[in-house]
């Protein structure tokens, strides 16, 4: 009975929790029911996927209203896929979130940052599970005025500008999406999905549909931070607080990509995308710009988050990349690329949530001999670094090695002489942090010297509810690195089916 | 089909490049707001424009009407109106913030002040 429902839940239960949270005001308590709602959120999602690995996708009516004139969810490989990393980096960061909030946010404002990011998460598991296009524009602006309000909550005042910022980009992109579909509406007389995907072709020389699939990509584009389009993303990242950063940049883009996904291969399928408009031709040079640009920025950056946040750009385009070349290997670079990658910038932002608690900064200067005081946290940056770079035995190698085939298979070499720069280029930002933890002195000489930021006096590990997080990311990134079958197996099924059964 | 019978769809082409440029140009954090109305506003004449079924009525059933407009549309646009209400009430919110954080609402004033301290 309730396994009938599980589609539902998925979206209820976080959606439900949010008010709840809000209405507990106490902080400790809305901690308590967003982390169980978020759990339960994680089982919805691996309950489905099994399902849908096992019997094919499932179909449901919300209300009861039946499919194209009520709104349906419809989860298949491919959304299952990014439901389960959805929900699994939300379960990972709640329980994390208490001790960092705490430090970062006054008292008062706890209950309503927990409603916030389980709304975020609704929103993100919403865009997700839905087969309607417009369905999809409601979730995707819950969880984008969400996240407004989390990146606003950052302790610097620049937060409010980034905040600021993104809502305008943001808002800006969501309605490109909305005229989008509203013009799909107008060509068709639909908004399911599949109904589309099944009424587009025999227009597909229509100037309404072209039209249609430009606002599309450009207001995906925005989301997503890719390149030229990610201006709001470095502010935003680098001021919002520790939690919400790691949330969002495991989370947030991963989604928007799985929109342009959708909207490319199911909406307007395979022939339409890649033959007749021949996105390759756009989506190649701008993966291989965003890899070249940003990974040389982030080399320049003091703020170590916002070093992140531009590598987070750079890895976009590398997913975009699998994405560009359209074929099999490709597509299971890309979403490979886009689970691993959640996994390692995941963690990575959660170690900088770790330093933030103890230092109060995470500019390069101040972490100066951080190597020895806060090994734990150190070492998982290293890791995670490495995991960046694409070192083997590391997630970041096998989407790497993936993508290399994927462009040598095409016989691009270019491509693929681009994907070992930007490994190039990873390791002189990652090293750059571990010379200052690793190899300068502390400040003032002495390794357990009192630094001005940390209240607390001498500078010791962060406590075990962030370490523990932290490590499950940072370990998932190495056990995905030498276990691939799960990860490179399901990849290769989604593809297989976006470019097979999708169209 | 002539270019001006059209005219409401020009009506929606003008506002959204009206709305656009508004957000584009203006360093002040107010104005930019009222241009991203302006933008959302033009794409909710470009759904009521398309509901339009010509000599249709509201879609209310009622003997002596035969042809209604598309009334699904205009619900989407409902909640699409609801979704600008919400984002021009976080703007406006998070402009407040700033005025307070800053003192002011100019872009350009801001970024001296960032780059100063």
């Amino acid at each position: 009975m309730i396994a009938a429902h599980l589609p539902a839940l998925q979206i209820v239960v976080p959606l439900v929790s949010a008010p709840l949270c809000l209405l507990l005001r106490r902080g400790d308590l809305a901690w308590a029911l967003a982390l169980a709602a978020s759990w339960a959120a994680l089982g919805c999602a691996a309950l489905l996927l099994q399902q849908v690995l096992s019997t094919g996708p499932i179909s449901y009516q919300l209300g009861g209203w039946a499919p194209p004139w009520g709104i349906e969810y419809r989860i298949d490989v491919v959304n299952g896929f990014v439901l389960l990393i959805v929900a699994a980096i939300g379960a990972v960061v709640l329980p994390y979130a208490r001790v960092s909030i705490a430090h970062e946010l006054p008292e008062d404002q706890h209950a309503a940052f927990y409603t916030a990011l389980m709304l975020c998460l609704t929103g993100l598991l919403g865009v997700t599970i839905t087969g309607d296009a417009f369905n999809l524009f409601v979730f995707l602006e819950i969880s984008s005025l969400s996240s407004y309000v989390l990146i606003a909550l950052g302790r610097d005042r620049r937060a409010l500008t980034a905040a600021f910022q993104y809502l305008v980009m943001g808002t800006i992109g969501a309605t490109f999406i909305v005229i989008g579909v509203g013009l799909l509406y107008m060509a068709t007389g639909t908004l399911n999905m599949l109904d589309l995907a099944e009424r587009l072709p025999p227009m597909a020389e229509s100037r309404t549909v072209l039209a249609a699939f430009a606002f599309l990509t450009v207001g995906a584009g925005l989301k997503l931070a890719l390149f030229p389009l990610h201006f709001w993303l470095p502010n935003a990242y680098a001021y919002a607080p520790s939690v919400v950063t790691a949330f969002l940049a495991a989370t947030a883009t991963k989604v928007s990509i799985y929109i342009l996904l959708r909207f490319f291969f199911t909406v307007f399928g395979t022939a339409y995308s890649l033959e007749l408009v021949t996105l390759e031709n756009l989506l190649i040079p701008l993966g291989v710009a965003a890899i070249l640009v940003c990974s040389t920025v982030a080399i320049f950056q003091t703020n170590v988050k916002r070093m992140l946040a531009y590598s987070s750009v750079a890895q976009v385009g590398y997913m975009v990349l699998g994405i560009g070349f359209a074929s099999t290997t490709g597509l299971t670079a890309g979403l490979v690329h886009l689970f691993n990658h959640a996994m390692t910038k995941g963690g990575l932002f959660l170690a900088l949530g770790c330093m933030v608690l103890r230092l109060g900064s995470v500019q390069l200067d101040s972490l100066a001999g951080l190597g020895r005081r806060m090994p734990l946290t150190m070492f998982a940056f290293v890791v995670g670094g490495l995991s960046l770079i694409g070192v083997p035995l590391t997630a970041g190698f096998i989407s790497k090695w993936v993508l290399v085939q994927a462009a040598l298979e095409q016989g691009n070499w270019f491509v693929a002489g681009v994907v070992l720069v930007g490994s190039l280029l990873a390791i002189v930002y990652v090293w750059r942090v571990i010379e200052a933890a690793y190899f300068r002195p502390a400040p003032g000489g002495d390794p357990a010297a009192p630094n001005a930021a940390a209240p607390g006096g001498e500078i010791v590990e962060a406590p075990l509810s962030m370490l523990i997080p932290t490590w499950i990311l940072i370990g998932a990134s190495i056990y995905f690195g030498i276990h691939t079958s799960l990860t490179l197996g399901v990849a290769e099924r989604a593809a297989r089916f976006l470019l097979g059964g999708g169209a | 089909m002539d270019a001006l019978g059209l005219y409401n769809y020009w009506i929606a082409i003008v506002l959204m490049m009206t709305g656009f440029y508004v957000v584009v140009s203006r360093g002040n954090l107010v104005k930019k707001i009222v241009g991203l109305n302006i933008f959302q506003t033009s794409v909710f004449i470009l759904y009521i424009s398309m509901s339009k079924v010509s000599g249709g009525t509201a879609p209310i059933l009622a003997e002596g009407f035969e042809t209604y407009s598309n009334p699904l549309p205009h619900v989407l646009i409902l909640t699409a109106i609801v979704v600008g209400v919400a984002t021009t009430a976080l703007g406006c919110a998070l402009v407040v913030r700033i005025n307070e954080a800053y003192g002011t609402v100019e872009e350009d004033e801001i970024q001296s002040q960032d780059q100063e301290a």
